[in-house]
C-alpha cells in the first residue's frame, strides 16, 4: 500500500480557527475534511442536516418524554379526577423510577437481540422462571429438591446440563461457565442468601437463553417461532414451579431493597460525582485524544455544553432525590438503588456495543449477515450470544420487578411483559429490522412507557384507557421510525 | 515483461459431471490491469472463486510470486494478499466506512477497539487512492451512493497490503459519473503496483482501463492479449465464437469437447 500521508494538523487548534488552518487542498470534497476539528457551528449544522435526512436517533422519544411529563403535570394538577399534583411530587418521581426499572432492564437486554434482526419472545416468561427459581429457593430454605419433587428437580438439572453442552457446542465458554454455576447452585442446596439467590437467578437466565440461542443460531429456526414456543413452555414451567394460584413472598431485606431501597445522602452524591465525573472524563478525554491524532473531533464548546448539561441536570436530580419525600413520619430520601443499577447496565451495555469487537460484530450481523460471514465473523456465535445476554438481562429485570412487588406469582414476566419491553426498545428508536439501535434507546423508551402508565394511573383511568394510550404511543413511535427511514432512504442518495 | 504476481497453469475445475474450466492458463502481472472477459457461463466467476479459495481446483497449479501455492480457503488467499471485491460488495449498511473497512479484522484489543488507529489507516488508504467523493469516513454506508460504496469496497480490499485485487463487475450497477470514479480508481490501483483483475461485460470499460485482455470461452482460455493489439470487434468475436482471425481457437474442427 502506498504511503501517501495526508498532512495532519499537528497541534489542537483554538476554537473557530479550524476553517482557516486547514490547507486549501484539503477543503471541499475530500476525506481531508475529516482531519481537523470542526467549529461548533459546523457541528450543529451537521446535526441539523442529519435530522433532516431522517437520522433522528433518540430525539423523538426524548421529546415525547418531555411532552408527556408536561402533559401529565398539567392534567394531574388541574383535572378534577387528577390527584392535585401528585404526579410531579418527589415521591411519585422516585416511584416512577422504581416501577420502570424492571421492564426497562428487560428491554435493554432485548436490544442486543433486536440489533441482530431477531426477536426474543421468550425473555418475558423466562424472566418469570428465573424469579420463581430464586423465590422458591429462598422461601423453601434452599430446598429446591423438596419443593419441586424428584422428577421435576431431575428434569431441571438435566436441562441445565443440556444447556452446558449447548453452550459448548456454540463455543461460548462464558455461558458454559454460567450454566455450570447454575448447576452447582442447584445441586448444593445452599442456605437462603440474597446475593447467592440473585446470582442463581441470573445463571438460570443464561441457561434459558442458551436454549433459545442454540435453537435460533445453530439449528437455524426462525427466532419468532423458536422463542414463541419457549415463551409458552416457560409459562408452563413457571406454573409448575409456583403452583396454580400460589404466590411466593420475597421477604428478605436485601432483595426488597433492590427496587425499594435508596442510597444514603452521601451515597447519592458519591454516585453523582462518579457518574457525572466519569461522563465528563470520557467525553473530554476522547475529544482531546482525537484532536491530538488529528481526527475530526467535536468542538470544545459543544463538549463542554454537553458535560455542563449532564452535570447540572444530574446535580438537580440528586439534590431533589436526597430531600425527604415521605408524607408520613418515616423519612424517605436518597437516590433509589435502581438508578445506579440501570446506569451501570447502561454503561456496560453501551461499552460492549460501541467499543468491543463483539459489539461491532453484533451490528454487522444485523446490518448484513452475509457480509459479516464473509468478513470471517462467527455469525452463529454472535447470534447465540445475544439470546444469552437478553435472557440474563431479563433475569436481572426479574429480580428488580419481583423486588418491587415483594413476591413472585405465576403471572410474573407473563402477559405483556415482553411485548412492553419490545415496545420500549422501539419507542426509544431501536429498529426491528436489525442493525440500528442503542441500549440508551431502551432506557428512554422504558421511561416513556412507565410515565404513560404512572400518569394515567394517577388520573384514575381504567386499564382500558391505559392500554389504548400505550398502544397509540407505540404506534406513534413506529410511525416516526417509518417516516425517518423513508427520509434517510431518499435524502442521501 | 515483468514477473507475473499470480499465474495459473492448466487449471481444471468440474462441478459434478460439468467441467467448467478446461486447462486454463491465466496470468496477472503487478502494475497491470488484466481484464477477464467472457460470455455468461464462460467460467469467469468460477476462475475467480478458485483463486479466492472458495472452490478448490481439481487439477493444475497456482503460482504466486513465482512460488507454487495451494489455496484451499479464503483465509489462504487473504494471507497471500489476494482480495476479491464481489459484485454485491458485502458491506453492512448500518456501519460507517471505517467500521466496514475493518470488519472482521478490527485493530486493537477485542475488549477495547482502537478506533483512532483504524480511522487513520482508513483515511490514509482512501487518500492514497485519491478518493475525493466522500466527506467523512464516519458516514454510514447507507448514506453513500453506488459508486462510493464500490469505492469503499475496493478500499477495503486495498487496506490489507494486498498484492492482487479481483473486481467482479464493479461498474455493472453504476451510472456514468460513478463508473468514471471507479475506473479511475482501478487504474490507480495498478499504478500503485497491484495486480488487478477486472471482470466486466462492458467493452468500453475494458478497453479504457485494461492492459491485457484474457478471454474465456466455454471454460477455455482462448486468448490472453495486450489490449492495444486487439480491436473491440475482435474481442467481441473471441467472447462469442472463441476465435477471431488468427486469435483464439485455431479452427472449429480442432475443438474437441
Amino acid at each position: 500500500m502506498a504511503e501517501l500521508k495526508q498532512p495532519v494538523t499537528e497541534k489542537p487548534l483554538p476554537e473557530g480557527s479550524a476553517e482557516k488552518a486547514s490547507p486549501a487542498s484539503l477543503r471541499a470534497e475530500d476525506f481531508g475534511i475529516d482531519t481537523t476539528a470542526r467549529t461548533t457551528r459546523e457541528a450543529v449544522r451537521d446535526y441539523v442536516r442529519n435530522l433532516r435526512n431522517g437520522e433522528l436517533g433518540a430525539l423523538p422519544a426524548l421529546a415525547g418524554l418531555l411532552v408527556l411529563f408536561v402533559l401529565f403535570w398539567i392534567l394531574d394538577t388541574f383535572l378534577p379526577q387528577g390527584s392535585g399534583g401528585t404526579f410531579i411530587s418527589l415521591g411519585n418521581l422516585a416511584n416512577l423510577l422504581q416501577q420502570g426499572a424492571g421492564p426497562t432492564i428487560i428491554a435493554m437486554g432485548l436490544v442486543f437481540v433486536l440489533l441482530t434482526g431477531e426477536i426474543d419472545l421468550a425473555a418475558g416468561t423466562a424472566s418469570g422462571v428465573t424469579a420463581a427459581v430464586m423465590a422458591l429457593h429462598f422461601v423453601r430454605d434452599g430446598n429446591l429438591l423438596g419443593s419441586l419433587g424428584w422428577p421435576v428437580f431431575i428434569l431441571f438439572a438435566l436441562v441445565v446440563v443440556v444447556a452446558i453442552v449447548l453452550a459448548l457446542v456454540v463455543r461460548i465458554w462464558v455461558a458454559a461457565v454460567f450454566c455450570a454455576i447454575a448447576l452447582v447452585l442447584l445441586l448444593i442446596g445452599f442456605p437462603p442468601n440474597a446475593w447467592l439467590e440473585m446470582l442463581f437467578a441470573i445463571t438460570v437466565g443464561v441457561v434459558l437463553g442458551t436454549i433459545s440461542g442454540f435453537l435460533v443460531a445453530e439449528l437455524g429456526m426462525p427466532s419468532f417461532v423458536a422463542t414463541l414456543a419457549l415463551f409458552i413452555a416457560w409459562q408452563g414451567v413457571l406454573l409448575q414451579f409456583i403452583g396454580e394460584g400460589g404466590t411466593l413472598g420475597l421477604r428478605d431485606p436485601v432483595i426488597f431493597a433492590v427496587a425499594n431501597g435508596n442510597l444514603s445522602t452521601l451515597g447519592s452524591w458519591l454516585l453523582f460525582v462518579v457518574a457525572a465525573g466519569g461522563y465528563a472524563f470520557v467525553l473530554l478525554n476522547r475529544q482531546r485524544s482525537r484532536r491530538r491524532l488529528g481526527l475530526v473531533a467535536q468542538p470544545t464548546g459543544l463538549v463542554l455544553a454537553k458535560v455542563t448539561a449532564v452535570v447540572v441536570l444530574g446535580a438537580i436530580a440528586t439534590a431533589l432525590l436526597t430531600v425527604n419525600r415521605s408524607p408520613g413520619a418515616i423519612e424517605i430520601s436518597g437516590v433509589p438503588y435502581v438508578v445506579p443499577i440501570v446506569l451501570a447496565l447502561l454503561v456496560v451495555g453501551t461499552y460492549v456495543l460501541d467499543r468491543t469487537k463483539f459489539g461491532r460484530h453484533v451490528y454487522a450481523v444485523g446490518g448484513n449477515r452475509e457480509a459479516a460471514r464473509r468478513a470471517g465473523i462467527d455469525v452463529v456465535r454472535i447470534r447465540a450470544a445475544v439470546f444469552m445476554i437478553s435472557t440474563a438481562m431479563a433475569a436481572i429485570g426479574a429480580i428488580v420487578y419481583s423486588s418491587k412487588v415483594g413476591s413472585v406469582s405465576p403471572t410474573a414476566g407473563g402477559g405483556n411483559t415482553l411485548l412492553f419491553a419490545v415496545g420500549a426498545a422501539v419507542i426509544g428508536g431501536t429498529s426491528l429490522f436489525g442493525g440500528r439501535g442503542r441500549i440508551s434507546n431502551a432506557v428512554i423508551g422504558g421511561a416513556v412507557l412507565a410515565t404513560v402508565q404512572n400518569g394515567l394511573g394517577l388520573l384514575k383511568q381504567p386499564s382500558a384507557v391505559v392500554f389504548i394510550v400505550t398502544g397509540l404511543v407505540l404506534l406513534l413511535a413506529a410511525a416516526v421510525d417509518v417516516a425517518s427511514r423513508r427520509r434517510s432512504a431518499t435524502a442521501t442518495r | 515483461m515483468t514477473q507475473p504476481i499470480l499465474a495459473l497453469r492448466g487449471v481444471n475445475k468440474s462441478f459434478g459431471a460439468v467441467q467448467v474450466l478446461h486447462d486454463v492458463d491465466f496470468t496477472v502481472r503487478a502494475g497491470e490491469v488484466t481484464a477477464l472477459v467472457g460470455d455468461n457461463g464462460a467460467g469467469k466467476s468460477t476462475l475467480v472463486k478458485c483463486v479466492a479459495g472458495i472452490h478448490p481446483v481439481d487439477r493444475g497449479e497456482i503460482f504466486f510470486d513465482g512460488e507454487p501455492v495451494h489455496i484451499t480457503s479464503p483465509t489462504d488467499a487473504a494471507k497471500l494478499g489476494i482480495e476479491v471485491v464481489y459484485q454485491d460488495l458485502a458491506l453492512a449498511d448500518n456501519l460507517d466506512i471505517v467500521q466496514n473497512m475493518f470488519l472482521g479484522r478490527e485493530r486493537g484489543n477485542p475488549w477495547m477497539l482502537d478506533e483512532a488507529e483504524m480511522e487513520q489507516a482508513a483515511r490514509r488508504t482512501l487518500a492514497s487512492l485519491s478518493v475525493r467523493t466522500v466527506t467523512s469516513v464516519r458516514m454510514p454506508v447507507s448514506a453513500l451512493s453506488g459508486g462510493q460504496r464500490q469505492t469503499v469496497a475496493i478500499a477495503k480490499a486495498v487496506l490489507w497490503d494486498s498484492k492482487v485485487i479481483m473486481l467482479d463487475e464493479p461498474t455493472a450497477a453504476l451510472g456514468v459519473a460513478q463508473t468514471r470514479q471507479v475506473l479511475d480508481l482501478v487504474r490507480r490501483l495498478a499504478e500503485q503496483g497491484l495486480g488487478v483483475v477486472l471482470i466486466s461485460h462492458n467493452m468500453a470499460d475494458v478497453f479504457e482501463v485494461s492492459d491485457r485482455i484474457a478471454t474465456l470461452y466455454l471454460g477455455r482460455m482462448v486468448a490472453d492479449v495486450a489490449t492495444k493489439d486487439v480491436t473491440h470487434s475482435q474481442v467481441v468475436e473471441l467472447i462469442t465464437a472463441g476465435r477471431s482471425g488468427e486469435l483464439g481457437l485455431a479452427r472449429p474442427e480442432a475443438v474437441t469437447i
